[in-house]
This record gives structure tokens, sequence and C-alpha cells, in this order.
């Protein structure tokens, strides 16, 4: 498919919706977050959709808000890589991408894990590596403490690094060799127990924005999952990823640069953005009104009123409120924000909510949702997409009935698996053995 | 003894434990999927002869795949047969090894237990870099205290913890998740665990309890203890002591089976799988057992002649099940679905 002469195709993946205000758990239609039955149902329609890959994020704490268990959102999941291992009995071809942390795992283990899922799918596992947000979560963990910022990537470099010395530690041929590693992050030495797999490494996923992360991608990953959502962002940030890669000796077409993205169809674009407004009313409940404020604010505003005006008072910027979410840099200026908007049009601590939080990327009929992710891909602002769903498990039908037909129409979107293996799908290069 | 008393089968899928390990090496001639292919085959063999589950041994330092990833991957291909994958936990973190037992229970629907393993050898301990290999008796410590924060992690979601009242905008209620706060020697965990409560409440421990280091991890912290004896009477004497530990933990006896591990050959074994059957049904008669967990030297071969000869005799005198009766493994080996230990009884602050 990449080598031919035709549009640049785009590449979709499927994100299970879980833990985040995306899902609409309200919703009558909404189903298990936990029961296998739900992981099954969109696995099954990505392939269906003959997407490249699943996508299972990874929670290793229950967030906590002010002393207090999260109760607003989904809150459980189930571990990644065994709910991957299930689900590669009941699908063919579809990739099988799990979120694994680098900082409270161990480079042999995971190696392992990993190489095992990579067999037992046969060439479909990915791996999403991310590092630890902090202390609260090494709470868990043998671990303990934390990384800071930096010793994260440092961490997280080498322990790729290392476990693709141990995928590389078998011959093509079949023979297994001792391997050793001994750097500033791992020394360990043996012999890894599981042969070269049937994509050699398998696929590494990245996530991240900073220039750390943008780095890291480039130097070794080969997706790189946004949150680019517009089409001038999407292009600046692509043509920034991919001008990087030069340096490492790769190609522009090695990383594949795929957003997160949410989308609302409706028969209509009226019908459509009408039906948009409603979900993120649902997805800002008051309490989850009052609660995004209290993030902002680093106080506790239970009294306040969802439907009147924002606080009078200022954010505490010392706030410890707020634990297992990524704090906000700045709340003085967000509040500053926030008020100057309420005002200007009037608006309410809810509506202020649902007028800053996150919109949906894709709203429109079918037709149009097609042609705009096409255009996305068409004009480098993208690879392909990550679709976040906003209901389990069925959130995904409509989309694969509807858009995935139109996308093909285009001559932009596959209408058969051509390979078996995840790089296959993507298009990507088989890892050189480092013998 | 109690005529009624239930007899239990159970079998070994992961060659490398008997002795003909070597040419039964399953990665020997490994293509993509001929693991998974072969090990799903043999597990519903085990299936169709109603065996109450299926162990799968695993080591760092063994060739192999991950064995909880193998019985992942069986889990959706099969329906009643429990799924036992050793678990190790001197390498590992106690966080995520009870977070993937307990999605393993979610993914087979009530199937799944784990055996405990330690891992003693200064080879494994390479392999990770963290620390030497400590003293037996302290890796068993050890492993007891990963048994005990698991449940308490299993448990740290009442069972109906989720509520989803749209009318307060709760998903959860939060008075029904619970910190652990457990303090161990080489650990601390804070919890609550990351996975809702599994469907059988606590997954089914096993523990080889045939090392004396392992006899008290395993009368305090197993649901089956595999024992490995050559006469009945020293099976007897190894049950009776593995039940009275589980009384001087505070335990109930009659919720610990222990179960004969035996390698064997049917080829080589004297009087086939006749002579087999009438052991097991001997043993098990006489109140020295209550069950049997087979070993195969070569699963393919081995565990269809047990399957078709062996298992057939039991059921012939009435001795083992014909179809399962439950859907879960605590259900096939008679165990009660445990109440979470911070069950609030329904009482609302």
């Amino acid at each position: 498919m990449s080598t031919g002469t035709g549009p640049k195709q785009v590449h979709l993946a499927a994100h299970f919706p879980g833990v985040n205000s995306t899902t609409v758990w309200a919703d009558p239609r909404s189903g298990s977050q936990i029961d296998f039955s739900s992981f099954e149902h969109l696995a099954r329609t990505a392939e269906r959709g003959l997407f490249d890959f699943f996508f299972l994020a990874e929670g290793l704490r229950l967030r906590e808000h002010n002393g207090r268990i999260h109760d607003l959102d989904v809150v459980g999941r189930p571990e990644s890589i065994t709910v991957l291992n299930a689900l590669a009995a009941v699908t063919d071809r579809l990739g099988l991408a799990g979120t694994v942390n680098a900082t409270f795992n161990e480079p042999y283990e995971l190696a392992r894990r990993l190489a095992s899922l990579d067999h037992l799918s046969g060439g479909r596992a990915a791996w999403n590596v991310v590092t630890s947000s902090d202390a609260f979560t090494g709470e868990n963990f043998r671990r303990g403490g934390y990384l800071d910022r930096a010793d994260r990537y440092t961490r997280a470099a080498e322990f790729l690094a290392t476990a693709r010395e141990l995928w590389d530690s078998w011959t093509p041929e079949g023979r297994q060799r001792p391997f050793a590693h001994h750097g500033p992050q791992f020394g360990i030495e043996g012999e890894f127990t599981v042969p070269r797999s049937p994509q050699g490494h398998p696929v590494v996923i990245q996530a991240g924005d900073s220039a750390e992360g943008r780095e890291f991608a480039a130097s070794a990953a080969d997706v790189i999952f946004t949150r680019h959502s517009t089409l001038e962002a999407g292009r600046e940030f692509y043509a920034d990823v991919k001008g990087r890669l030069a340096r490492y000796g790769r190609e522009p077409g090695d990383l594949k640069i795929m957003p997160g993205v949410t989308y609302v169809l409706g028969d209509t674009d009226a019908e459509a953005q009408e039906l948009a407004a409603e979900i993120r009313r649902q997805q800002v409940s008051p309490q989850n009104a009052i609660l995004a404020l209290e993030q902002v604010w680093g106080r506790d505003l239970s009294g306040y009123d969802p439907d009147g005006p924002l606080p009078d008072i200022d954010p505490d910027p010392e706030s410890t409120l707020v634990q297992g979410r990524v704090r906000i840099a700045d709340p003085v200026a967000v509040a500053r924000k926030w008020r100057a908007l309420s005002e200007a049009k009037g608006l309410s601590i809810r509506q202020t909510v649902i007028e800053t939080s996150g919109r949906q990327s894709f709203v429109g009929s079918p037709g149009t949702v097609a042609a705009a992710l096409a255009e996305f891909v068409a004009t480098d602002a993208a690879d392909g997409f990550i679709l976040v769903p906003h209901l389990t498990p069925g959130g995904l039908d409509g989309f694969v009935d509807r858009v995935v037909p139109l996308l093909q129409e285009r001559g932009v979107f596959r209408t058969e698996y051509s390979g078996t293996t995840l790089r296959s799908h993507l298009g990507l290069p088989e890892p050189v053995w480092k013998g | 003894m109690p005529r009624t008393r239930t007899l239990h089968l159970a079998a070994e899928l992961a060659p490398g434990t008997g002795p003909s390990a070597s040419a039964a090496d399953p990665l020997a001639a490994s293509s993509a999927g001929t693991a998974a292919a072969r090990t799903v085959a043999l597990a519903r063999l085990a299936e169709a002869a109603g065996l109450d589950f299926l162990t799968h041994d695993d080591s760092f330092a063994r060739p192999g795949l991950d064995a909880l990833a193998v019985l992942a991957r069986v889990a959706p291909e099969t329906r009643s047969v429990g799924l036992v994958p050793t678990v190790t936990t001197t390498h590992t973190e106690p966080f995520h090894v009870q977070a993937a037992v307990a999605t393993l229970d979610w993914v087979s629907r009530g199937r799944a237990g784990w055996r405990i393993a330690v891992s003693p050898s200064g080879a494994e301990a390479r392999l990770f870099g963290r620390r030497p290999a400590p003293p037996t008796a302290a890796l068993w410590q050890e492993a007891g205290e990963v048994a005990e924060v698991s449940r308490k992690l299993w448990d740290s979601w009442e069972d109906d913890a989720e509520i989803r009242d749209v009318a307060t905008g709760r998903f959860v209620d939060r008075r029904k998740l619970h910190h652990v706060n457990f303090q161990g020697a080489t650990f601390s965990v804070k919890g609550p665990s990351i996975v809702p409560r599994p469907p059988q409440g606590h997954p089914v421990t096993v523990v080889d309890a045939t090392r004396p280091a392992a006899r008290d991890t395993a009368a305090h912290h197993a649901d089956v203890a595999l024992i490995r004896a050559s006469s009945a009477e020293e099976a007897a004497a190894l049950r009776a002591e593995l039940l009275q530990g589980a009384r001087a933990h505070g335990r109930d006896p009659g919720q610990l089976r222990v179960l004969l591990s035996a390698t064997v050959d049917l080829d080589a074994y004297e009087g086939g799988p006749g002579a087999l059957a009438e052991l097991i049904a001997g043993w098990h008669g006489g109140g020295a057992i209550d069950g049997f967990h087979l070993v195969p030297a070569v699963p393919e071969r081995d565990l269809d002649r047990f399957a078709s000869d062996t298992v057939t005799r039991l059921r012939d005198r009435g001795l083992f099940r014909t179809a399962y009766e439950g859907g879960t493994l605590r259900d096939h080996l008679g165990l009660t679905r445990p109440v979470s230990q911070y069950a609030t009884t329904g009482a609302h602050a």
C-alpha cells in the first residue's frame, strides 16, 4: 500500500475509552468498562473497519482529589497486556497496543511480556511507552518514590534500548545467545527466554508533546500519539517531528504521527453539531464542573452553585488538592482567562467549563468527517488518527459503518489488510537485527 | 471417609517440568502462532475431559513464553476449564502481579488462578540486576506477603462499588473503595487496586508445597496445595500437616484442597492409564488426597491418554464429574466465593 503512487493513506486506530471525562457513562447505551465482552466488541468493530490497531491506556493508581478517591468518571480498568493477549484470540489482523509504564517496570520482564504478546498474536503487538507521573503513583510500587522529569526520559530511553537488545539476543535463525547490558540505569545479563518474535521488535508508540518527548520519539518510536487536533497545530507538529528524524538516520515514513481525536456523527452537519453540544453537557455534569473548577483553583469549592458565577477568590498556587493528574502550570492565569470568558458571555460555572473543556475534534455528517480526516492526512497534519469514541463499547460502530466506506471511496483507506503484522499495516520497515 | 468427597483433577500444560523437557520444547520450532495453537488444542482436550484446571509453569530463566500471557490467549477459546499460570513473586511488582491475575479472571469470566513461585537462583537475579537472590526462606516469606496483599487489593473494591448514580453524578461509591496500606518486609502498597474486584472475588491461589520451605506459605495462603509423595501414607501425612497448618493460621481447613502432583509418562507407566485410575481412586478414597495434578512427560500424548482413558474409568466408577456444574474455578473446586474483607455490610456513613 505504501509503495503505490495513489494518495497518501490514512491510518486508523481505536482507543478503548476509559478513565477520563470523554466517556459518557450515564448514557443508557453505555456498557461495562471491565467485562471482556466490551473489549471484544470494540476490537472486533475496529477489525471489521480494517483499523491498524486497538489501543489501551493504563492506570497505576486511582486518581484522588482533596484526599478522596475520584468518583465522577469511569474508575478502574484491567491490566493492558493481559486483555490484549485475550483479544488476540478473537481477532486475526488487528494490532494490539498497550500502554505500559517504563518507570515501575523492569526491562527483562516487560520485554518478555511484549515478545510473548507478539508471538501469541502472530506479530500484532505494540507498546506505548510512558513514564511515571509522580511519587503518588510510586506508593504502589517497590521503587516507591519517583524520578524527576529528566531522569524519567533517561530511564525510558535506556529501558527501550535494553528491551531491543533482548529482542535481538536470539538470532533470526532461532539461536539463543547470552546478553549483557551494563549502563547507568540497568546492569543485567543472562539469556532471554523468548525467541525473536514475528515483528522482530513489537511496534513502539510514544505519547508526548514536550521537546524531550519529541526527541525521544524521533530517535526511537514507530508511532507518536499526539493531541494536536487542528490543522495548523498538526502541521506544525508534523513538520517539527519529521524534521528531527534525519539526525537519527531515519526516513520521514519511519515514524507515524497519529493524534488522539474524538468525533460526533449526525445525518447532517447541523444535527451533529447539536448532538456534540449535548454530549459536552453530559461530559460536564454539575459535579464535574465543580471538580474542574477545583482543579484550577486548588481549593474546596463544593459550596458553589454550578449554575452560578465563578468564585471571586483567587487560586491557591501551593495547593495539594489534586493528585494523580497533570498539574496546571499557571492556575492564576487560567482563572483570569475563565473569568474574562464568563463575564464576556454571561456564562455560569458549568457553561464556562463546557466552553473551555476539549471540544470534539471532528463533528459532522459522515461525508464531512471523512473529508476532514482525509484533508489532515493529505496536507501532512497527521498520518492517521487514534479515535476515542465517547461510548463503550458501541461508540465505534457508526464510524466503521458510515465513515470508513467513504474513506475507501476516496482511495485513502485500505479495502483489505494486505499483511498480517502491525508493522505491515503501518508500512513500517522491519527492524534491522543488530547481532 | 465420606463417600461424597469430590475428586479434583488438573494437568500441567508446559513441558519443561517433565523428564523429556528438552525434546518437547514448545519454542524449538516456533513460528508465529504455533505456541498459541498448541496450547489451545491441549486446553480444549482437558476441558472436554472436565478437568478442574490447567497449570502452565513459568520461570524467568527457562525458554518459554510468559505463562499468564499464554493462558489469557487461551481464555476466550475455552469456556469452563480453570487457568492457572505460574507467576513468580521475587523480581516482580506485587501491584502488577495482582492486577494481571485479576484481569485473567475478568477475561476468563471467573476461571483464573495463579501458582505462586519464587526465583531463588543467582541467574534469575542477574536478569533484573536489582538485588541478589535472597535465601529461600525469605523468598517464601515474601511470596506469602504478595499473596496477602493481592487478596487485600482484590478486596479493595467491594463487589458493588460501581454504582453509576446519574442523579449524583457518581460512577463509584468511594466508601466501597479502600486503601490497603500494606507494609511488608520488602515492599509496601497503598492501594486500592486499579482493577475492579474480579469475578471470583479471589482468583484461586495454588502453591507447590513439596519443598518444606514453601509449606507454611501454602498452609497460610493457598486454596490448592500441590504435593509429591511416593505412598498413600506419605501423602496423607502431608495433607494432614497442611490442613493443620491452615487451622493454625486461623483458616477453615475445608477451604484447602491438596492435590498429588506427579510426572507421568503413560507409555512407560506400568499398567498404563488403567493403573493410574486405580491409584487415584485408591488414594482419594482412602482420604490421602483430594485429587491429582498430572504433569505429562509429553503433553500431546499423555494428556490425550489421560483424558480418554484414565478419566473415563474414573467417571465409570462415579468418581469424577461428567459435566461441569458451575462456571468458575472456585465452583469446580467446591471453594466458596470470599466476601471482601473490607465489606461494609450495607451500612451507610
